[in-house]
């Protein structure tokens, strides 16, 4: 299998083997209108075997839907074959349209237009809130 | 600008100043008469109220304003399928401040993103309710004197009790209170007060299942009615309504100077033949309601007497 190295783009690295294609989703790169490597169950030194995804263009990754995954991915930005930029996540502190609520009683589940927003308020045990029902995401 | 969603939207020191202009209200009225002339005070009510409504509408007249709203889904254009954002721009373009209910958690939360004008939450399903939270601090504020060292026993259901939630974390804020749960395992109050309410801030309390077995280490009694519409299931709830219910047998277990208190309206949690007993508070709490408010209008108006 020969997969190209990338001259332009993202590489999306320390995955955790079996989650790249729930990242391919949540980060809505089927939208994406270039080559996309998927790798899974690459061998690894550090976590026995983790995904990949390499992204053959410049693309302004959402950090905060990446960091609600799994902050220990590690996000490259490739240009002219060179790694110019590693981006470090984290939990982000607030998700703004990332996950819908799916408290029953909560005004987001009649109203179609109400941004569905929660507040990290349990970094160890990665509690999001609900900021209008304050229902546990 | 100032809304109130959450009873501790306030710091402590904005609460005590609300309660002292309510008690400033309480002993020279005349003072406020007019305090609110040519104001007006929305009253959007999504779902059915007598008492917060009517005390919300009877504050703002004693206040010298006007009233305007509705009171129940049903005769708003919400029959018509309007977003409730929808209906909170529209209203701000009539009235200087908004007091709502909704049977949806978070809905004042999401209407005080988009308004122009304040927004109070006057009960948002389960969730909320921080007027009758104020209503409560002034009450036991009035009844003893202090918001700090007493023991409180909060009772009945205090899983979908909105109250006592609302009065818990508002509490919190305040020293030396003891918390008494008195509730059946089925209606416990959610695991989130107990982490980032009782054990974040180290509090003291324990949970029963008794009213007899704690009564007299009570300085305060919360009671709470078992509510049908917050029950997914009939069975569960015929089950549940009748299971704490406090009567002159129970009083005689209790100090000389408890107070008794509850959100009102009251089915059968309490019994009628206590009414008269000095330590009843809760006629008195509903007066306090009507005070709190106008406190907290003029407050969110920015009016100054």
């Amino acid at each position: 299998m020969k997969i190209e190295s990338i001259q332009n783009g993202i590489v999306l690295d320390h995955i955790t083997a079996g989650k790249a294609l729930t990242v391919y989703h949540d980060l809505k790169l089927d939208k994406l209108d270039c080559s996309i490597g998927i790798l899974q169950n690459v061998r690894s030194s550090k976590m026995g075997k983790k995904d990949i995804l390499k992204i053959h263009q410049e693309y302004d990754v959402n950090l905060d839907v990446l960091g609600y995954i799994d902050p220990n991915i590690t996000v490259s930005i490739i240009k002219d074959g060179q790694t110019i930029e590693k981006k470090k996540l984290a939990l982000p502190k607030r998700l703004v349209n990332v996950k819908k609520c799916k408290n029953p009683r909560c005004i987001t589940s009649v109203e179609q237009d109400i941004p569905h927003i929660f507040n990290l308020t349990d970094e160890a045990n990665r509690v999001y809130r609900c900021i209008y029902c304050e229902a546990d995401k | 600008m100032k809304h109130l969603i959450d009873s501790t939207d306030l710091t402590v020191e904005e609460i005590d100043d609300i309660l002292d202009l309510a008690i400033d209200i309480i002993n020279d009225k005349d003072k406020y008469s007019e305090a609110c002339k040519r104001k007006k005070l929305a009253t959007l009510f999504f779902e059915p109220s007598t008492r917060t409504r009517l005390s919300f509408e009877a504050a703002m007249m004693e206040l010298g304003g006007n009233v305007l709203g509705f009171s129940s889904a049903d005769s708003s254009s919400t029959a018509k399928g309007e977003s409730v954002g929808d209906t909170v721009r529209t209203v701000g373009c009539y009235a200087d401040i908004i007091a709502m209910r909704h049977p949806k958690e978070g809905a004042p939360m999401f209407s005080s993103m988009v308004s122009e004008v304040p927004i109070i939450n006057a009960g948002d399903g389960g969730h909320n309710h921080p007027t009758q939270t104020l209503t409560d601090l002034l009450t036991i504020k009035r009844e003893k004197g202090r918001l700090n060292n007493f023991t409180i026993g909060l009772c009945g259901d205090l899983k979908f009790g909105r109250t006592v939630h609302s009065l818990i974390k508002a509490l919190s804020r305040y020293e030396g209170i003891k918390y008494v749960l008195i509730s059946p395992n089925e209606l416990k109050v959610p695991d989130y007060i107990i982490t980032e309410v009782f054990e974040k801030n180290n509090i003291d309390y324990k949970e029963v299942t008794t009213m007899e077995e704690v009564m007299g280490e009570l300085d305060i009694i919360y009671m709470t009615r078992v509510q049908k519409e917050r029950f997914f299931n009939e069975a569960d709830y015929v089950r549940l309504k009748d299971t704490y219910i406090l009567d002159k047998d129970k009083l005689k277990l209790a100090k000389d100077d408890l107070s008794i208190l509850h959100p009102l309206p009251r089915v059968n949690e309490i019994s009628t033949t206590i009414d008269d007993d000095p330590r009843a508070c809760y006629f008195r709490q509903a007066l306090n309601g009507k005070y709190v408010r106008m406190a907290l209008i003029l407050t969110l108006l920015g009016v100054t007497v």
